[in-house]
């Protein structure tokens, strides 16, 4: 039987080493940490490293490509975390075989998986290749992970049109729901004028806010140590983190939960807009 | 434009570069999007176009070149094949 608030979400973004894999294990995690038995997918078939980031890379035994080709199954390959019982997480292999994915096998695995979890966390591959478009194929909603940046913005517009286009949601006329999390976003550099707004991702991605992640050392630290940011210790990060959950969850909009700061520059926002 | 704005957009002598970065997106975007990000059409285009130019002219595969261009406001498709001469053809 399916869970009836099962749902697969994927995390993408295009570009590579925007934060795909730092905000799947956080938000993962958060979702266990609310009591939601949640599962977190490596897609990254060969650059398998989603294990590292959520400290389990020693208990590895089965993977993704195993439960595929029915070397193992399911329970044998899903390594649950230890210090949250709702979260568990299935490795991508570490083989070199570009096609060990198949689009059959990956329905199967993520039906399967739907049987057992409200959350099914999709961790995408960089680019547009095979991993990455199975990833997204079977979502029902999408996270975009992307950078105050020139080409990680534009990787992020192209990722749009792919899920617009080549999900099965899309292929059934079904809408994806789309979010867009700003990571590495730093507040200095954006008044300063060196480092695009918030708004301005905003408008030419034209999808709606999940979250904007501070530049923060608690990301790196969490990835030393094998701890997702959101079971670590407190942080910038972690509260921004909890704060997207929130959102995905739909217990608050965005613009509901900022912080006293963006409310001020919010504020002086209301005298300097333009009215274009 | 509002005039605060235009004030705050004037300190420090330098253009800010977040603006630059959102001006070079917008229109990098706006043909991303046009073409659906998809200009793989490009060398089936000149595989057909050989086809139909072959059944008139007798021509060789290197003579054909098929070009995209664009610019701020539209996008031009440069079409360049060299003829042999009536001498080459009749050889």
């Amino acid at each position: 039987m399916v869970k009836s608030e099962s749902k697969i979400i994927v995390v993408t973004s295009g570009k590579g080493g925007v934060g795909k894999t730092t905000t799947s294990a956080a938000i993962g995690a958060e979702l266990a940490n609310r009591g939601h038995k949640t599962v977190v997918v490596d897609f990254d078939i060969g650059l398998r490293n989603l294990d590292l980031i959520m400290g389990c890379e020693r208990r590895v035994i089965f993977d993704f490509v195993n439960v595929i080709q029915s070397d193992a199954n399911l329970s044998q390959a899903l390594i649950k975390d230890k210090r949250n019982e709702n979260l568990f997480i299935l490795p991508a292999s570490q083989t070199r075989d570009k096609d060990a994915l198949t689009a059959e096998g990956v329905e199967r695995v993520l039906a399967d998986l739907r049987k057992e979890f409200a959350f099914i966390i999709c961790d995408s591959p960089a680019g547009i290749e095979r991993g990455a478009l199975l990833a997204l194929r079977y979502a029902d909603e999408a996270i975009i992970v992307t950078n105050p940046e020139v080409s990680s913005v534009r990787d992020s517009d192209r990722i749009i049109g792919v899920l617009n286009s080549r999900t099965q949601r899309a292929e059934q006329n079904l809408e994806i729901k789309k979010h867009l999390l700003l990571t590495r976003y730093a507040q200095g550099r954006v008044q300063r004028g060196e480092m695009l707004s918030v708004e301005d991702v905003q408008e030419i991605l034209a999808i709606p806010l999940l979250g904007i992640i501070p530049e923060s050392t608690a990301v790196l630290n969490a990835s030393n140590s094998g701890v997702p940011v959101t079971l670590g210790p407190v942080s910038d990060a972690k509260r921004a983190y909890q704060q997207a959950v929130a959102v995905l969850l739909g217990e608050e909009s965005q613009s509901r939960q900022k912080g006293w700061k963006s409310k001020i520059l919010e504020g002086l926002k209301l005298f300097t807009r333009s009215p274009a | 434009m509002n005039i605060f704005k235009k004030f705050l957009d004037g300190i420090g002598t330098n253009r800010k570069s977040a603006k630059v970065a959102r001006e070079r997106l917008q229109i990098v975007l706006s043909h991303q999007r046009s073409d659906g990000g998809d200009i793989d059409f490009l060398p089936k285009l000149r595989h057909e176009l050989l086809t139909v130019i072959c059944k008139y002219v007798k021509i060789d595969q290197e003579q054909v070149n098929v070009q995209l261009q664009r610019t701020e406001n539209c996008s031009i498709l440069e079409l360049n094949i060299t003829l042999p001469s009536a001498k080459e053809q009749t050889a």
